[in-house]
């Protein structure tokens, strides 16, 4: 799932800062599961700039209102009136909820409350971990299911480098090196042979370095036209 | 067909012609400045000149940003020594790295060191992205195809003189997973390496060990290995450098020795009490390179004294590596 962190508030209100009427949308998918921008922490966040905003001397209006989805248009079109009520949008959805808003509400003025993190899961209560950076050309199947582009600070294909020690990684002793998990585990499955091969440059382009990236699905064009 | 691949060389540099020659072969290290001063390399250089058979030109090392390696480089050419050109991965692609070393073997560069490079959180640009478009091994095949080859990674070919580097990369016996250690070198040597530098080694034993399975694998034969050893300055440095380093493994003999340095020396003599670390620091040093010069598949040392290339004319002396061999 998409992980990310709310912005601190002082941060917020600075963003908000010529607007009176403010909309906080959440968002019901990643961001809820990682308690950053969910129900809940959209009313929290509401509440918190209408009592700050009021303390500050000079209170703004401060609605709030949480979609499921931000990411998909039928959703964001359901809350059409109340976003076309305000001045400013604070949307706590990921990046992309940003910007799905003000795609389609393209008068409406729409800021981010959180900072997007990574692509990542929580490995215990209260701790999320990036696992993949979406290089769109996934080696899994080479490195024990363990991704050294998203895991490994130097995106090392043939680790470990020379910094690796007592199992992390050189740049931080609270960073597991991805290369001895990568050793570890497929030692313990006698499957060291993937790593023995040299492995060629990657190909880059698959990943942001090719430019923004878009899939088309041809099969799925040609069906929606003809239930049309 | 280019001089040196006519008379069987590959680069033809001295370092390569030393160590086919059999004889134990010496580098050294240079740091350049954090400026634009010409004239610190020329000193620099005059410490070094005679000493050794090429001299290691680090690339903005501990992600620190310095003088080019190349740049330096050129200067050092210009004072009779060889330099060899260290290339991180750290801050140039595959576009960059390849046009830099056009350069370089242009300015009259022939040796190359291939790295991946300290991580950029510990140098002076915390803040900075990094580049890492490819590895160290990967940068090892494809320096090596630009000259064996004479293409470019992508394939295309180098019509007109293709750079012809003696290529070298590192090995870290101390790094883990100690077991995969010697497999990583095997790596290496299969994309093509010339030469290996070692980290720095203070625990001769464990060097050994990996060694063993070096020579088990038959890398020996295959790869020119040159063990990497440093004088340590203080029983700080060396305490420092047990606890904090990550891939280094000082046992606390050294650290011991360095400590008794000053046994019976007065804590207000400062200038005997520096002086004495330092004689021991070169002792140690010098000490190191005997015990290893009788591991098997060790054909030289690389000395690393940066920001202390005084030390290097008293360790060459007392290991008795002088005078430096002049092949044909
Ligand atoms: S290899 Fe690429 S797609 Fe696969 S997990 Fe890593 S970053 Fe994600
Ligand atoms: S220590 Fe491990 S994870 Fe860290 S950069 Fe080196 S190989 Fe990658």
């Amino acid at each position: 799932m998409i992980v990310a962190e709310q912005k601190p508030l002082e941060e917020i209100k600075s963003l908000i800062a010529d607007a009176e009427k403010v909309l906080v949308v959440g968002c019901g998918t990643c961001v809820t599961v990682c308690f950053a921008g969910g129900e809940k922490e959209a009313g929290i966040l509401a509440s918190s700039l209408r009592m700050s905003t009021k303390l500050d001397g000079a209170p703004k209006e401060v609605t709030q209102v949480t979609v499921q989805r931000q990411c998909e248009w039928e959703y964001i079109d359901a809350i059409k009136d109340q976003i076309n009520d305000v001045d400013i949008v604070v949307s706590l959805g990921c990046g992309i909820g940003v910007q799905a808003i003000a795609e389609r509400y393209p008068k409406a003025v729409v800021v981010p409350g959180l900072n997007t993190s990574f692509l990542g899961l929580p490995t215990e209560q209260g701790v999320w971990e990036e696992r993949c950076v979406a290089c769109g050309e996934c080696i899994l199947g080479l490195t024990g299911g363990i991704c050294p582009i998203a895991r490994c600070a130097k995106q090392l294909l043939n680790g470990p480098c020379g910094g690796s020690q007592n199992g992390v990684c050189e740049i931080n002793p609270d960073t597991p090196c991805a290369w001895q998990l990568i050793y570890d585990k497929l030692a313990s499955q006698n499957r060291l042979h993937l790593i023995m091969d040299i492995q060629p440059p990657k190909n880059w382009s698959t990943s942001r370095d090719g430019g923004p990236r878009k899939i088309t699905r041809e099969d799925l064009r040609l069906a929606a036209e003809a239930s049309e | 067909m280019s001089e040196a691949s006519s008379n069987g060389y590959k680069s033809g540099s001295r370092l390569e012609r030393v160590l086919r020659a059999g004889h134990f072969a010496v580098t050294g290290e240079l740091g350049p400045p954090q400026g634009a001063e010409a004239n610190v390399i020329r000193e620099k250089a005059k410490l070094l000149k005679g000493l050794v058979d090429a001299v290691n030109i680090t690339d903005n090392q501990t992600a620190i940003v310095r003088m080019s390696s190349i740049g330096a480089g050129t200067l050092l050419v210009q004072e009779g020594l060889e330099p060899i050109i260290q290339m991180t991965c750290r801050d140039r692609n595959r576009l960059a790295i390849q046009s830099d070393l056009l350069g370089a073997y242009a300015l009259g560069m022939r040796n190359l060191l291939c790295l991946t490079g300290d991580h950029q959180s510990f140098g002076n640009h915390p803040t900075a992205k990094n580049v890492h478009d490819i590895d160290s091994i990967q940068l090892v095949k494809m320096v090596v195809d630009m000259r064996d080859k004479a293409c470019f990674q992508c394939g295309d070919e180098i019509k007109e003189t293709p750079p012809r580097f003696f290529v070298g990369a590192a090995a870290n016996p101390f790094g883990d997973p100690f077991e995969f250690r010697p497999y990583r070198l095997a790596k290496k040597v299969k994309a093509g390496a010339d030469f290996i530098q070692t980290q720095l080694i203070y625990n001769v034993e464990r060097f050994a060990k990996f060694m063993e399975k070096v020579r088990e694998l038959g890398l020996h034969q295959q790869v020119y290995i040159l063990a990497g050893v440093g004088p340590v300055k203080s029983p700080g440095m060396a305490r420092y450098m047990r606890d904090q380093v990550a891939g280094l493994d000082v046992p606390d003999e050294i650290v011991d020795r360095m400590t008794r340095a000053t046994d019976g020396i007065d804590e207000s003599d400062k200038k005997g009490r520096r002086d004495a670390w330092r004689n021991e620091g070169i002792q140690i040093t010098i000490d190191l390179i005997q015990q290893i010069r009788e591991i098997e598949g060790v054909v030289g040392v690389h000395i690393m004294a940066i920001e202390w290339e005084e030390a290097i004319r008293p360790i060459v002396e007392g290991a008795g590596l002088l005078p430096r061999p002049e092949p044909a």
